[in-house]
């Protein structure tokens, strides 16, 4: 495809100087592309860095984290070099966020129309007036009823809750929505509403959505293409279809294993023994060699890149013979 | 069968009367409450996993608790080996403390249900403290080692002095697990044991469930709003809604050919690792009731999608649609 991404991030490596002084990189050549319209799954572990990938992407990092290399193209400027103030344009009108953990994200003491309608005006796109129509209209489309713009989040369920966070990410219009775990800590049919409600949106304003999750099944449901991180690196990168069906690194391979599938009752489930690596003390070869179970001695030596075994399908391991081009 | 059962539960009850406002005390009026629990029955036989799920709300916790005697039933019957629980049974009875050395419970969060003050020894070893049994060191020693290895936890010298903290989520449920295992007790009630986990994890823990009552033979109740773990080793489930069983029977059953409206649309939710195979899903729009207010007739009607005018009236009861396969709506008696 020569269509052009939205977002495309090359080589994003993040690091963190920890209380004790310690650099823990938390993110290592991180590339994937998000295209228009479509909706991208960060999938992992947690401390696998998919959340540290958004935080970078936003440039949202907390005190002791930065940037060390990369490129984040959002259609043709690279927000790695712009300044704060310029940066501060794009965070709501081109790329919002719904953060993890919806019930907690909302202001208990303000009523959530204001918070609505605090994020327009902070923006300066519209006058009082049309601020407060368009919250209504955002409430309607997350499926709350205008009648409760004055209430507190208390009076909310974690479903509506979650469905406001999604209200005022999309208060300034952006083109590209990132939510992180937005339905982890929600019932299974709260859940598949929420998503649904995202397909919805995605549908009507043309969204590109990055979504991140550590559940394997809401990204199958939901997600054209998917990267899989793991130790602060991607692992496998592709479209849906090629991680759930031609996986082909090791660690995809037990992810799926260990998922339990309801159409197939009874089937063992696989396990991977032992721990994520340590961020302060990254083994030096694959990060996943420690926990691998086909590894070779070389895994313990070289620290594989993100080769292109198919078309549109990257895999960082050195298993995987035939693999040349690499994604720059 | 005529063995007696592992546990039997006869029409229980749960209510939590809502405190109400000084003027409403005042005023006398009557008092509503939280129908948690409401008019439950089932049984679970030796070495059996019955897997009871449902949304948050629909009272699978409180049976949980009640089962183990950390709530009182408001109403109904807990019969434990063919000993009613509790001392107000005038029947043989079994009292809380003997319960518990024979029924364990694992709670849903590793994070919390460690005491961060104590060792790892003296976690697992607390409950033998606690019954007075085991009392020479050696044995105790034994004890807490072997419970340790068989929870996954090897070699168990090397825990034996750490502190929570300085265990992974994986391991500390490992070491909850461990816990309840060194009564040897015959009845394991599970509360989300691994919702809090990552998926790698949640295999391993799911994985020791599995042997532990194969080895054992021990009998679990297994609580989850998730159907895809069930799927992998429940033998029964029971599915709940406010408060009630709307359908229960033998796991594949229920999974392969589900009878009740809110079963079907439970399982076609349940998230399914391949984007070959998207479903249509039957997603029920809006919350859970409030528990104080229950809707009439057929408590699930307000969300059915295949509700009929009669829902709203009637109350259905469960009913047998094959060997040990019920479900309570109304649209099956037609």
């Amino acid at each position: 495809m020569s269509e052009k991404p939205l977002l495309s991030v090359r080589g994003l490596t993040t690091e963190f100087t920890t209380p004790e002084g310690k650099i823990a990189r938390a993110l290592e050549d991180v590339s994937f592309d998000v295209m228009h319209g479509q909706t991208i799954g960060l999938v992992g572990e947690s401390g696998s860095g998919k959340t540290t990938t958004l935080m970078s992407l936003m440039r949202l990092l907390p005190a002791g984290g930065r940037i060390t290399a990369g490129r984040v193209m959002f259609n043709d400027t690279n927000l790695l070099s712009l300044t704060e103030r310029e940066m501060r344009d794009y965070r709501w009108k081109s790329m919002a966020i719904v953060f993890q953990g919806a019930m907690n994200a909302l202001n208990p003491v303000m009523k959530v129309g204001d918070q609505i309608h605090e994020a327009i005006m902070l923006h300066n796109l519209m006058d009082e007036d049309a601020a407060e129509k368009r919250v209504r209209d955002l409430l309607e489309m997350v499926g709350i009823a205008r009648t409760r713009r004055d209430q507190y989040p208390h009076q909310y369920s974690g479903g509506m809750r979650q469905r406001a966070m999604i209200a005022m990410a999309l208060a300034c219009a952006p083109d590209l929505l990132f939510a992180d775990e937005p339905t982890t800590a929600l019932d299974v049919m709260i859940q598949a509403q929420v998503l649904q409600l995202l397909k919805e949106i995605q549908k009507a304003l043309g969204l590109a959505i990055v979504l991140v999750t550590h559940d394997l099944g809401v990204v199958a449901e939901v997600c054209d293409s998917v990267v899989v991180m793991y130790g602060g690196k991607v692992a496998e990168y592709g479209t849906a279809d090629h991680i759930y069906n031609e996986a082909q690194h090791p660690y995809t391979q037990k992810l799926l294993e260990a998922f339990p599938d309801v159409t197939k009752p009874g089937d063992t489930l696989a396990s991977i023994p032992g721990t994520p690596p340590r961020l302060t003390n990254l083994p030096p070869g694959c990060r996943f060699e420690p926990r691998c179970h086909v590894k070779v001695a070389k895994c313990s030596q070289v620290n594989p890149p993100l080769l292109e075994v198919s078309p549109k399908h990257y895999v960082s391991c050195i298993l995987r013979e035939g693999a040349e081009a690499d994604l720059r | 069968m005529t063995q007696t059962p592992m546990l039997e539960v006869r029409g229980l009850f749960k209510y939590f009367p809502v405190h109400q406002a000084l003027l409403g005390s005042l005023t006398r009026r009557a008092h509503s409450s939280v129908k948690a629990v409401d008019d439950v029955s089932f049984a679970l036989g030796h070495g059996e996993v019955l897997a009871v799920v449902g949304e948050s709300g629909c009272g699978k916790t409180t049976i949980a608790r009640t089962l183990i005697g950390l709530e009182t039933p408001t109403n109904g019957e807990i019969v434990f080996d063919g000993k009613a629980v509790g001392a107000r049974a005038k029947q043989p009875h079994i009292s809380l403390k003997q319960l518990r050395q024979r029924a364990q419970m694992i709670f849903q969060d590793p994070y919390e249900s460690l005491n961060p003050r104590a060792t790892i020894f003296e976690i697992v070893a607390e409950p033998l403290v606690v019954h007075g049994m085991i009392k020479d060191r050696r044995e105790r020693i034994a004890a807490v080692k072997s419970a340790l290895e068989d929870a996954g936890l090897r070699p168990a010298e090397d825990y034996f002095m750490r502190y929570p903290h300085e265990l992974s989520g994986g391991q500390r449920q490992r070491v909850v697990i461990a816990s309840a295992m060194v009564l040897q007790p015959e009845l394991l009630i599970a509360d989300e044991p691994v919702s809090m986990l990552d998926v790698s994890i949640r295999a391993e823990i799911l994985n020791l469930l599995r042997d532990l009552r194969q080895r054992r033979g021990i009998s679990i109740v297994f609580i989850t709003h998730d159907l895809s773990t069930v799927a992998y080793f429940a033998d029964r489930i029971a599915v709940m809604y406010l408060g009630r069983i709307v359908e229960i029977g033998p796991a594949r059953e229920v999974l392969k050919s589900p009878q009740h409206p809110y079963t079907k649309a439970l399982i076609s939710v349940a998230p399914v690792p391949n984007p070959r195979l998207r479903r249509e899903r039957v997603i029920l729009q809006g919350e859970t009731p409030n528990p104080i207010n229950l809707p009439t007739g057929c408590r699930f009607h307000p969300r059915c999608p295949v509700a009929i005018d009669i829902c709203k009236v009637n109350d259905p009861q469960l009913i047998e649609l094959s060997a040990g396969h019920q479900a309570a709506c109304l649209l099956l008696t037609k």
